[in-house]
């Protein structure tokens, strides 16, 4: 081994890689086919060019078939349909929620000593919180800001992925290996201990450092991912065959390799949103959340709640409650989405 | 193999060495620096120079880190300032790493032996209620925020119902220290009882910190049993008419185990951030608090000891689980 830094983080690459296998089926089974088409000779002589017009049923794509085991997959189903109405909720929050999150209606009865936080009394089905504030309407509103962060954590990290993926995917040699190298070692140091570096660099907390803490810890994940998927479609008959008709390397990598290697990191980026909502709120706990909490967040609103739980556990309970139900709603959909796009569970 | 084990070494001391260049980086780019951190607000602008030179921030980088790194290696990374003001940065944490390791070890050894047997259960049942149970459990402990586990545990065992201590790592026993790991201490003093408190202090937090690990170890093992039962030479080992018990043991559980050891290993590593949330909940007083507190009060000498130590441990823990990935995989050895 020539590079000291090679080995390092192998299991957790490993994992990456295996789930960048996903984006082969499509290739193996394309050559799987022509091989058996032109093993058992087929109707007629075959050659390779025509291999796909064997079949006398029509094939079905990857996706195709992998939709149709998803539309029968309870935990798909379910999984999407929390998905949905959370997203749902979101864009309609301030429609659907009964009064302005940021105003404190209940503020007179709020007694420090006493009665810390307001309970449940008409109007108010939840009560409020400790300055307060309709509970119910925060939790609705809620909904608006976690999908915010969980999306732009999501997509940040998703991009600066894409970038150092294709980088090392579509060019080998040096820029693979240092862009490689500089992947190990993010990969190398622990995620939340990387979060908290990153936003220690900001010079106050604010809702933007805790989206790019959360989403720097992202990137290597996706660049490995995209780079494992990437390597496979270089090595694949139809960028030879375009690399063949003398088409611009730009065109070969950004029309037909890299829309054909992004099916696994979409799945993951499932995934990362459930992830990033969940880590969130693990950094608003620890204090580096955003400290505006007018426009509340779940994660926000859960890491506020811990001075008040021995008295008012529900301040807690209702934003980890939601917080559970949206991660596990993204994860059984990546989770399903991820099977059956899988071709050892076709079986 | 002992080549193997001396190159993964060298690999380490690459990383490390890789992971320190970007520590010093990154300290020498936080906000303020570490004069405004050590002068706080009463700084005017001869103590800052002053200072400044003192401590070399008026070099080159280069002769700085190379500094650091002398320092570094003698253990020096100065007193600190918040955490335990006075104090050495590195005695704080000889003082309070074992509380965490601890911690994780229990943690990771709940998680194993829970997940392990019911993993290879699932498998082998697959449908069954057992397996059923397995898969929502797993699910739902990922889903749920660590710290949020560790609360509601928190305030059910502790608060509501009593049963069990609900912060610290032990009574105030006047415990005699050995070791500074509170249940070894214990045992090699002969103080049972505080042996048996450190260890009610310890449910609570690991059982909250196991959480992640048990659900991810669980799926993996459920995973690559069910991979292994589909082999051909499991059949051809079936069809020998071999024992049921050689067929598990050495057929089908040695090489599941092989992508569950590295996920333990992964899982290790992992377990600081889950650490640093849960010391938080129960006040531990471990690394994983200690690093929570000084990232904020800008303990910048025992931020620098932790960080390096924390990398350390997750390089460490690598190299372990690559040489335990030589014993149990042969083939490894020579790739």
């Amino acid at each position: 081994m020539t590079n000291p830094l090679k080995k390092y983080g192998d299991a957790r690459k490993e994992r990456i890689d295996d789930l960048a296998k996903l984006a082969k089926p499509r290739q193996t089974a394309a050559v799987g086919s022509s091989v058996s088409a032109g093993g058992t000779g087929g109707p007629g002589s075959v050659g390779v060019d025509d291999a796909g017009t064997v079949h006398e049923a029509p094939g079905v794509s990857l996706i195709a078939s992998a939709w149709r085991r998803l539309r029968r997959n309870p935990v798909f189903l379910t999984g999407a349909f929390i998905t949905v109405s959370f997203i749902l909720l979101a864009i309609f929050a301030r429609v659907i929620a009964p009064h302005d999150p940021a105003i404190g209606y209940l503020i007179d009865k709020v007694r420090p000593q006493s009665n810390p936080v307001p309970g449940p009394e008409e109007g108010f089905p939840l009560g409020a919180d400790n300055v307060g504030r309709d509970l119910l309407s925060r939790l609705i509103v809620g909904s608006q800001q976690t999908l915010i962060v969980g999306v732009f954590a999501t997509v940040f990290g998703l991009i600066g992925g894409l970038i150092l993926g294709t980088l090392a995917g579509a060019f080998s040699g040096w820029i693979d290996s240092t862009v490689m190298r500089v992947v190990d070692v993010m990969l190398s140091i622990p995620s939340l201990l990387l979060a908290l570096s990153i936003s220690a660099l900001a010079p106050s907390p604010s809702q933007w450092t805790l989206i790019i803490a959360i989403a720097v810890v992202q990137v290597p994940i996706f660049a490995r991912l995209l780079r494992g998927t990437m390597l496979q479609q270089r090595s694949s008959d139809h960028v030879l065959a375009a690399r063949a008709l003398g088409i611009k390397r730009s065109a070969i990598i950004f029309r037909h390799m890299l829309p054909n290697a992004l099916g696994p990191v979409i799945v993951q980026a499932t995934l990362v949103l459930a992830v990033s909502i969940i880590d969130a709120a693990g950094l608003s706990f620890l204090g580096l959340g955003n400290p505006d909490d007018r426009a509340p967040e779940w994660g926000q609103m859960l890491g506020q709640s811990q001075q008040f739980i021995y008295d008012d556990p529900q301040l807690a309970f209702y934003p980890a409650a939601c917080i559970i139900v949206v991660a596990l709603g993204f994860t059984l959909m990546g989770e399903s989405l991820r099977e059956a796009l899988d071709p050892k569970s076709r079986r | 193999m002992l080549r193997y084990i001396v190159r993964r070494m060298f690999q380490m001391v690459g990383v490390m060495l890789a992971l320190s260049l970007l520590l010093f980086l990154w300290l020498r780019s936080l906000p303020g620096g570490t004069v405004s951190a050590m002068l706080g607000e009463r700084a005017t602008p001869e103590s800052r120079a002053r200072l400044t030179k003192a401590l070399g921030l008026d070099e080159p980088l280069y002769v700085q880190y190379v500094r650091f790194m002398g320092r570094a290696f003698k253990g020096e990374f100065g007193t600190s300032t918040a955490v335990l003001p006075g104090a050495d940065a590195f005695d704080i944490f000889l003082k309070r790493f074992p509380a965490t390791l601890e911690l994780s070890f229990f943690a990771i050894l709940l998680a194993v032996l829970l997940a392990i047997p019911l993993g290879y259960v699932a498998a082998r049942r697959r449908g069954s209620a057992v397996d059923n149970a397995g898969i929502v459990t797993s699910l739902v402990g990922v889903a749920v925020p660590v710290f949020f586990l560790a609360f509601l545990l928190k305030y059910l065992f502790a608060i509501k119902w009593g049963i069990l201590p609900a912060s610290g790592r032990q009574d105030s026993l006047n415990c005699t220290r050995v070791t500074n790991f509170f249940i070894l201490d214990g045992l090699l003093t002969r103080e049972y009882d505080c042996t048996w408190s450190a260890l009610k202090h310890l449910i609570l937090p690991s059982l909250a910190l196991s959480s992640i690990p048990f659900a991810v170890i669980f799926r993996i093992t459920r995973a690559s049993v069910l991979d292994v039962l589909n082999e051909d030479y499991v059949r051809t080992a079936e069809a020998k008419g071999l024992a049921n018990k050689t067929i598990r043991g050495r057929h089908v559980l040695r090489n599941a185990l092989l992508p569950v050891v590295t996920t333990v290993g992964l899982q290790v590593g992992a377990l600081l951030a889950g650490a640093v949330l849960t010391e938080r909940v129960f006040n531990y007083g471990g690394i994983g608090d200690t690093l929570a507190v000084s990232f904020f009060s800008r303990d910048y000498s025992v931020l620098q000891v932790l960080i390096l130590a924390a990398a350390g441990v997750f390089v460490i823990v690598n190299l372990l689980v690559d040489i335990s990935y030589a014993v149990i995989d042969p083939r490894v050895r020579t790739r």
